[in-house]
C-alpha cells in the first residue's frame, strides 16, 4: 500500500473530492498557484484550473464569508486559514453564520463547508503559530470539529468532512505533518514512511465522524487524546511501562462517548492530554462527560495535563509543551491515587 | 518639541441634536434629471464623480426626467406604488401589534420603501439578495406570502422558521431572500460569494449585498469590497444611508471619505449615488448595475441616500437622539407621495384611487393579520414546539443533542 505524509495525505483527500464533485473547490492564502504554505494544496490549481483552487487575498474573514456564500449556493468549500492562529478575524462568521445558517433558515440554506486550519505547536512557532483552539469551536452549537493525528484518517476524516452537510472545523497538527512526533523532541522523528498509519489506500474512502479510535488496548487506565498527544501518550506509556488503554478522539465534536464511558468502566482510571491552554479547554468537557457518566466506576480523579494557561512562547516551547515525562508523571500519579 | 502645541482628539458629531432646528444644508442634492446616465461597460475611473453627485428621475413638480428616467411602464409604476403602500401599511399594523404585546420586537422601513421595492424588479427570478432587516419590500415586491412574513413575526405555529428568529429576520430562499443574520454587515461579504459562485459555475445569475451606513464600517463591508474587486463577482452592493445607526449619526461610520459610496473608488469599481426617495432611480440604477453584473462586467457599490422616519427598532425612541421635525426637514421627501404624485401628473393616477387603494390595502393586510394571529402570537395561541428547538442545529441530530432533548422531557 502507498506510504504518504500527512501532508500528501490532505492533499489527495482533496484531490479525490474534487474529482467526484464538481461543487468541491479550494481556495484560501498561498492556496493556488504556490500549492500551500505546506504544500497541501500543492497541485491543485494546476489540475482542476483556476475555478476550483485560487489563491485569497490575506484576509479570513473574507475567505470564511464568501464560502458561506458560495455554499449557500450550492457549492461545497474547503478553505484553508494559513494557520489556526489567524482564525480570529474568520470567528464571526463561522459562530454566527456558518454553524447557524441551517438552524435560523429553518434547512433552506445551510453550510457545508471545510476549514482546515493547521493547529499546534512543537515547531517554535510562537504565540501566532502554534495555537490549539479548539475548544472555541466545541463551544459552538451547529460546528463539527475535527483533529487527524495521522495520514490515513486525516484522508478519510476529510474527504468524510467534506462531504458532510454541516461546517466542519478540520484542524490539523502541523508538527504531525511529516512524521508521528511524540513529543521527545530531542530525537529524530520517524518519518510517515515507516509507520503503519503512513499507509494510505489510492481513492475514496472516509474515516465517519464522531467516532475515536482505540489507538492501544489496556486495562490499567484510559488516556484520552487527540492529534499530536496520542503519540506524545503513547511515548508516555512505553517510557513507563503501563497497562493503559489510549483513545484517539478523532472527532471533538460530536464526540464518542459511547467508547469513551466503554473504556473508563473497564480501567477506572483516566488522564486527558491536550497541548491547549488548561482551563476550560476541551479537556474539561472530557473530564466533566467522565464524571458524569463513569463516576461509580472511577477509583481515582480524572486528570489533566495540557499546556499551560499562558500565551504559547517562543524559547520556552518545550516548557509548555505537555510532553512524555508530563503524562507519564500524570499516569503514575493516577495509579498511585 | 514642536512648537504645534498639544494634539487635539477629533469627534464628528451631527450638525443638530434633540430640541435644535433639523438642518440638512450640508446635504448637496443634485437636480433632478442633472447626472449623466454612463453606458454599462464605462471605465470606473470615467465615473468618478458619480459617487458625490445624487442620480435622481423624479423632480419638484412630479415629472420623471433625465437620462434615468423612462424604463419602467405606468402599469409597472402603479404596481410598485402599491408594494410601497402595502409595506407601509404592514409596518403600521406590525408595530402597532408589537406594542400591543403579541410579539417581542419590530423594525419598520418608513421613509425607506422605495429603495427595497424598486430594486427587486431591477432582479430576475434566481438572483439573491443578502438583505438587513430593513428590506421587506424586496419580499412584498416578489409576491412572497404576507401571512408567512407575519407568522415569522407572531414565532407562531406557522412560522417558517420554527420560531428560532427573532422577528423580522426573514428567509427565503424561493423568493431569492437570504436568511437575515442580525450580526449586522456579515451577509455582505456572504453576497459577493454567492456572486462568484455563479461565476465559477458559468451561471448567469446575479446577487445582491446590503447593508447600511453605520454598518460599513463592519469589517466584513471592507472584505466584501477587496473579494469582489479582485474577483470582478457579479454583485451589486447596495449601501441604504438612512443618515441614523441607532443614536448615531452617519458621519461617525463615514469619517473623511465624503460619502459612502466613495469607498468604492479605491476598489476600482463603479460608485453611484442615488436618490433613496426616489423609486425610479433606485429602479434605474439598480437595473444598470445588475445588467453589469449579469454581462460579467463585475461589481457596483451604490449608496441610497435615504432617511429613517421611524425609529431603529421598537427598542428605541428617536427623540432622544435627533430633532423631532428632522425627518419633515429631509430634503428629499416621502416615496410614497412622491410617486403618487408623478402618477397623478400621468394621469394614471387620482387622490381618490390612492384614498381608495389605501383603504383596500389596509383592508387586505388587517385580514391576513387575523388569519395570521388565528395561528398564534408570541405569547399566546399556538407556537412552535419545544422539540423545533433541538431540531436543524445539524442535519442529523447527534447523540449529545438527543440526551439534553431527553432531559428536557421532550
Amino acid at each position: 500500500m502507498p506510504r504518504k505524509t500527512m501532508v500528501e495525505a490532505i492533499r489527495d483527500a482533496m484531490d479525490v473530492s474534487m474529482q467526484r464533485d464538481d461543487n468541491v473547490v479550494v481556495f484560501g492564502e498561498d492556496v493556488g498557484y504556490f500549492g500551500g504554505v505546506f504544500r497541501c494544496t500543492q497541485g491543485l490549481q494546476q489540475k482542476f484550473g483556476t475555478s476550483r483552487c485560487f489563491d485569497t487575498p490575506i484576509n479570513e474573514l473574507g475567505i470564511v464569508g464568501v464560502a458561506v456564500g458560495m455554499a449557500a449556493y450550492g457549492l461545497r468549500p474547503c478553505v484553508e486559514i494559513q494557520f489556526a492562529d489567524y482564525m480570529y478575524p474568520a470567528y464571526d462568521q463561522i459562530v454566527s453564520e456558518a454553524a447557524r445558517l441551517r438552524y435560523r433558515s429553518n434547512g433552506q440554506f445551510t453550510a457545508p463547508l471545510v476549514v482546515r486550519m493547521p493547529t499546534g505547536g512543537g515547531i517554535f512557532g510562537g504565540q501566532t503559530h502554534s495555537q490549539s483552539p479548539e475548544a472555541l469551536f466545541t463551544h459552538v452549537a451547529g460546528l463539527k470539529t475535527v483533529v487527524p493525528s495521522n495520514p490515513y484518517d486525516a484522508k478519510g476524516l476529510l474527504i468524510a468532512a467534506i462531504e458532510d452537510n454541516d461546517p466542519v472545523i478540520f484542524l490539523e497538527p502541523k508538527r504531525l505533518y511529516n512524521g508521528p512526533f511524540d513529543g521527545h523532541h530531542d530525537r529524530p522523528v520517524t518519518p510517515w514512511a515507516k509507520h503503519a498509519q503512513g499507509e494510505v489506500p489510492d481513492g475514496h474512502y472516509t474515516v465517519p465522524l464522531g467516532k475515536a479510535a482505540v489507538r492501544r488496548a489496556g486495562t490499567a487506565v484510559t488516556v484520552l487524546a487527540y492529534g499530536t498527544m496520542v503519540f506524545v501518550a503513547e511515548a508516555a506509556v512505553a517510557d513507563i511501562g503501563i497497562d493503559a488503554e489510549i483513545i484517539d478522539l478523532r472527532t471533538l465534536l460530536p464526540y464518542d462517548l459511547e467508547t469513551i464511558a466503554a473504556s473508563v468502566e473497564k480501567t477506572g482510571r483516566c488522564v486527558v492530554v491536550h497541548e491547549a491552554t488548561l482551563t476550560s479547554g476541551f479537556g474539561a468537557e472530557l473530564s466533566a462527560l467522565v464524571q458524569e457518566h463513569c463516576f461509580y466506576s472511577l477509583e481515582a480523579p480524572v486528570v489533566r495535563v495540557t499546556g499551560w494557561d499562558t500565551p504559547y512562547p517562543h524559547a520556552q516551547e518545550w516548557d509548555y509543551f505537555p510532553g512524555p515525562a508530563r503524562v507519564g508523571r500524570a499516569l503514575k500519579a493516577v495509579m498511585e491515587a | 518639541m514642536s512648537d504645534q502645541g498639544p494634539l487635539s482628539f477629533h469627534v464628528p458629531a451631527p450638525a443638530v441634536r434633540p430640541g435644535g432646528t433639523p438642518d440638512f444644508s450640508d446635504v448637496k442634492i443634485s437636480r433632478a434629471g442633472l447626472v449623466r446616465r454612463p453606458e454599462v461597460d464605462v471605465a470606473p475611473e470615467d465615473i468618478r464623480d458619480l459617487a458625490y453627485s445624487i442620480i435622481r428621475v423624479l423632480n419638484r413638480e412630479g415629472e420623471a426626467v433625465g437620462p434615468w428616467a423612462n424604463l419602467l411602464s405606468n402599469e409597472e409604476l402603479l404596481e410598485g406604488l402599491r408594494h410601497m403602500m402595502t409595506l407601509r401599511a404592514f409596518d403600521a399594523r406590525m408595530q402597532m401589534a408589537q406594542r400591543q404585546g403579541k410579539t417581542s420586537f419590530y423594525m419598520q422601513h418608513m421613509g425607506e420603501e422605495a429603495v427595497s421595492c424598486a430594486f427587486r424588479k431591477a432582479l430576475e427570478p434566481g438572483d439573491m439578495n443578502f438583505p438587513t432587516y430593513r428590506q421587506a419590500g424586496l419580499l412584498i415586491a416578489s409576491g412572497y406570502p404576507m401571512l408567512d412574513m407575519m407568522c415569522q413575526i407572531y414565532s407562531n405555529e406557522l412560522d417558517p422558521l420554527k420560531g428560532r428568529q427573532l422577528p423580522v429576520m426573514y428567509s427565503s430562499r424561493e423568493h431569492g431572500f437570504f436568511s437575515i443574520s442580525g450580526n449586522l454587515a456579515t451577509q455582505f461579504v456572504q453576497a459577493v460569494g454567492w456572486a462568484m459562485a455563479s461565476a465559477m459555475k458559468r451561471d448567469t445569475k446575479v446577487a445582491a449585498g446590503w447593508i447600511g451606513d453605520g454598518s460599513t464600517a463592519e469589517s466584513d463591508f471592507h472584505a466584501a469590497l477587496v473579494f469582489a474587486s479582485t474577483y470582478k463577482a457579479p454583485v451589486v452592493l447596495n449601501i441604504v444611508n438612512n443618515q441614523w445607526a441607532i443614536s448615531t449619526f452617519q458621519g461617525i461610520a463615514r469619517g473623511g471619505s465624503g460619502t459612502f459610496a466613495a469607498r468604492g473608488l479605491g476598489f476600482g469599481m463603479p460608485a453611484l449615488r442615488v436618490d433613496g426617495n426616489d423609486y425610479l432611480a433606485v429602479h434605474a440604477v439598480g437595473r444598470w448595475a445588475v445588467e453589469r453584473a449579469r454581462r460579467n462586467l463585475g461589481p457596483t457599490l451604490i449608496e441610497y441616500v435615504t432617511y429613517r422616519v421611524g425609529a431603529h427598532s421598537t427598542s428605541d425612541d428617536p427623540a432622544a437622539y435627533r430633532p423631532k421635525a428632522e425627518s419633515d426637514a429631509w430634503p428629499l421627501g416621502d416615496p410614497v407621495l412622491r410617486l403618487k404624485h408623478y402618477l397623478i401628473r400621468q394621469g394614471a393616477w387620482s387622490e381618490d384611487r390612492h384614498k381608495q387603494a389605501e383603504a383596500e390595502i389596509l383592508a387586505s393586510v388587517i385580514a391576513v393579520q387575523k388569519e395570521a394571529e388565528s395561528h398564534g402570537t408570541l405569547h399566546s395561541g399556538p407556537h412552535p414546539s419545544a422539540r423545533d428547538m433541538f431540531e436543524g442545529v445539524y442535519e442529523e441530530t447527534p447523540s449529545h443533542l438527543r440526551r439534553q432533548r431527553q432531559q428536557a422531557g421532550i
